[in-house]
C-alpha cells in the first residue's frame, strides 16, 4: 500500500462503480436470464438441430481460423524479428489493420473480394474453391480478424529471445532445424498458445466479419454469434439467453486457459528455464 | 512499446537459425504473399469499389439524409463515449498502477474482460437489463425512459465494448514509471488533482492520446453490440457500420463502400497516429537516456 500518493479510496471507487454499472450489471442480467430459463429446457434449446449445428460450424470454422493464424502468425513474427527487408515497417504497421478495422467493414470487403465475380473469388471458382458463402469463407472472416493476436503474442518473446543458447547448439553442430525445434520453439511456446487460444476465443464471437461472407443457411452456414442475434429478432428471449450464456462460458473458458498458460510461462521464466 | 529489433553489423555476420538465403526469401516471400491476399487486397477493395464509378458516384453516396444522419449520429456516440472512458482508464490505471491491495489481479482482470466477450454477448445482456422484458424494463416504461432501440442504449453498449482501451495502455506504463515523481511532488505539498493534471498526465500523454485513439475507432466502428441494441431504426439509430450493413443489403455496394471508407480511413489514421506516438517515445527516451516509456 502507498502511503504517500494520495487520491485511492477515490479511484478505486470510481472504477469499482462504472465496472459495475457497465459490465457487471449487465453480465449478471444475462446470467440471470439463462438461469431463468431451468436446466430442462436450456439443455433443449442447445441440444436442438439447428442450434447444435451452428455450435459445430463455429468449433469447427474458429478451429481452422486459428491453425492458419498460427501458421501465418508464426511465420510473421519470425520475419519481422529476425530480418530486415525494404517495407518491414509497414508490415508491422499493416498487422494492426485487422484489429483498427470495423468488423463490418472487412466483412463487406472480404464478401466483394470472394463472391463469383469478385477479384479472387472468380480464379478460386474455376478451380472449383468456392469460398463466399461456405464454412471456408466464415473460417477466412473469422481467421481475417484475429490475425494480430499470434503475432503480438510471440514478436516480444522472439525479440527476447538470448541468441547464445543458440549458438552453442550451433557450435555442437546441431541442425538449424534441431535448433528451431529443440530450443526456439520451446521458449516462444507459451505465448505461441496464449496467441492461439485468443486467436480462437476471438474466432468463436465473431460476428461483423462473418454475416456478409458466411451464405448465413441455419443449419450449413449459420454461425453460433448470428443465431444469437436472429433469437433476438424473433423475441424468443429464452433461446438467445440459453445461447449468449452458453458464449459467454466459453469466453470465460478461453480466459482461464490463457490466465493459466500465463501462468505457467512466468513460472517458466522465473526459474530460468 | 515495441522496441526496434537492433541488428549491429558484427552480430548480424553469424549465421543464426534461419539465415540461409532459401530460408529466408521463402519465409519472407511468403507472409508478404499472404498479407497481400489476407490484408491489402481487402483494403485496396473498399477504395476500389467505392471508386468504381468516378468520384461524383462516391461523393453523391454522402448526398443521402440517412447517411448523414449516421455520420453525425456516429460521431455524437464518440463524442460521449470516448471521454467517459479516458476518465474511467486514467481512475483504473491510478488505483492499480500507483497501489498494492488485496484482489488487484482481479481488478485488472476486470478491467480487460470486456475485450474477452463478443459484441454480441454484450448487446443480449445490455437488452436483458434496460429491455422492456429486462431487469429495469418495467421501472423505465413506467417512468418513460428510453434506452434500448435509442441513442442512450448505443451509448452504454459502446462504453462496455471500449471500457478497456485506455486503461490497458496506461496501466503497463504507470506502472513501469514507479510513484517517484508523484511522492516528490506530495512532499512539495501539491494536492491530488495537481499531481495528476501536472505530474502523472504529462508523462504518460502517448499512450493516454493512443489509448483514446484507439477506443474512439472502435467506437466508431461497432457493429455487433450496436446492432442489437439500436434497433436498426433507419435516420433515427444507424450508426456508420449499420448504415453500411443496410446500403450493402439494398445493393447499394457504392455507397456501402463510400461509407466504408470513411471508416477505413478512421482505422488508417489510427495506426498511423500509432506509428508517430511511437516513434516520439522511442526519441524521448533516447533524449532522457530512461528506460522504454518514459
Amino acid at each position: 500500500m502507498n502511503r504517500v500518493v494520495p487520491g485511492f479510496p477515490l479511484s478505486l471507487g470510481i472504477t469499482l462503480t462504472y465496472l459495475s454499472l457497465i459490465v457487471l450489471l449487465p453480465l449478471g442480467a444475462l446470467v440471470w436470464q439463462a438461469l431463468d430459463i431451468g436446466w430442462d429446457r436450456y439443455v433443449a434449446i442447445l441440444s436442438g438441430t439447428r442450434t447444435a449445428a451452428a455450435f459445430r460450424l463455429t468449433l469447427a470454422t474458429a478451429a481452422g481460423a486459428t491453425l492458419f493464424n498460427a501458421v501465418y502468425g508464426l511465420a510473421l513474427a519470425w520475419v519481422l524479428v529476425r530480418y530486415e527487408f525494404p517495407g518491414k515497417r509497414l508490415l508491422d504497421a499493416l498487422v494492426d489493420i485487422p484489429f483498427a478495422l470495423p468488423t463490418a467493414v472487412a466483412g463487406i470487403a472480404l464478401s466483394a473480394l470472394f463472391v463469383k465475380n469478385g477479384w479472387f473469388g472468380g480464379p478460386l471458382a474455376a478451380i472449383g474453391i468456392d469460398v463466399a458463402y461456405t464454412p471456408l469463407g466464415i473460417a477466412l472472416a473469422m481467421a481475417f480478424t484475429s490475425i494480430p493476436f499470434v503475432v503480438r503474442t510471440v514478436q516480444p518473446v522472439l525479440e527476447d529471445l538470448a541468441h547464445d543458447v543458440e549458438e552453442a547448439a550451433a557450435t555442437l553442430g546441431a541442425s538449424d532445424r534441431r535448433i528451431f525445434a529443440r530450443v526456439i520453439f520451446p521458449a516462444i511456446f507459451p505465448a505461441f498458445l496464449t496467441g492461439a487460444s485468443l486467436c480462437f476465443a476471438r474466432s468463436l464471437g465473431e460476428f461483423g466479419a462473418i454475416i456478409f461472407i458466411a451464405g448465413n443457411l441455419p443449419g450449413r452456414t449459420e454461425v453460433v454469434s448470428l443465431l444469437t442475434f436472429i433469437r433476438i429478432e424473433e423475441y424468443d428471449y429464452p433461446a438467445a439467453a440459453a445461447i449468449a450464456a452458453t458464449l459467454l462460458g466459453l469466453a470465460f473458458l478461453m480466459l482461464f486457459v490463457v490466465n493459466m498458460i500465463q501462468l505457467w510461462q512466468q513460472r517458466r521464466i522465473g526459474t530460468g528455464d | 512499446m515495441a522496441t526496434e529489433p537492433q541488428t549491429p553489423a558484427h552480430t548480424r555476420a553469424r549465421i543464426r537459425v534461419g539465415d540461409g538465403a532459401l530460408t529466408r526469401r521463402l519465409l519472407i516471400g511468403g507472409v508478404l504473399l499472404v498479407t497481400a491476399f489476407i490484408v491489402i487486397a481487402p483494403l485496396a477493395a473498399i477504395f476500389a469499389h467505392a471508386l468504381s464509378h468516378g468520384w461524383a458516384a462516391y461523393l453523391a453516396s454522402f448526398a443521402s439524409e440517412d447517411t448523414r444522419h449516421a455520420i453525425w449520429l456516429t460521431l455524437f456516440v464518440a463524442v460521449v463515449v470516448v471521454p467517459v472512458n479516458v476518465g474511467f482508464g486514467i481512475a483504473a490505471a491510478w488505483c492499480i498502477a500507483k497501489f498494492r491491495f488485496t484482489g488487484r489481479n482481479l481488478l485488472v482482470a476486470l478491467v480487460e474482460l470486456p475485450f474477452s466477450i463478443s459484441p454480441i454477448i454484450a448487446g443480449v445482456a445490455y437488452l436483458f437489463v434496460y429491455g422492456a422484458q429486462g431487469l429495469l424494463g418495467p421501472w423505465l416504461q413506467e417512468h418513460d425512459i428510453k434506452i434500448m432501440f435509442a441513442v442512450p442504449g448505443i451509448m452504454l453498449a459502446s462504453l462496455f465494448v471500449t471500457a478497456p482501451f485506455v486503461a490497458r495502455e496506461l496501466i503497463p506504463l504507470m506502472i513501469a514509471q514507479g510513484s517517484e515523481e508523484e511522492e516528490a511532488a506530495v512532499t512539495l505539498g501539491a494536492g491530488g488533482w495537481r499531481i495528476l493534471t501536472l505530474v502523472t498526465l504529462p508523462n504518460v500523454r502517448f499512450a493516454l492520446l493512443y489509448g483514446a485513439a484507439l477506443c474512439n475507432a472502435r467506437v466508431m466502428g461497432e457493429f455487433g453490440a450496436v446492432s442489437i441494441v439500436s434497433g436498426n431504426i433507419r435516420g433515427q439509430t444507424n450508426t456508420l457500420p449499420l448504415q453500411i450493413e443496410l446500403l450493402y443489403q439494398d445493393n447499394n455496394a457504392i455507397a456501402a463502400f463510400a461509407v466504408a471508407t470513411l471508416l477505413t480511413l478512421v482505422a488508417l489514421f489510427t495506426l498511423v497516429a500509432k506509428a508517430i506516438i511511437e516513434r516520439l517515445d522511442a526519441a524521448r527516451t533516447r533524449a532522457l537516456g530512461g528506460t522504454p516509456g518514459h
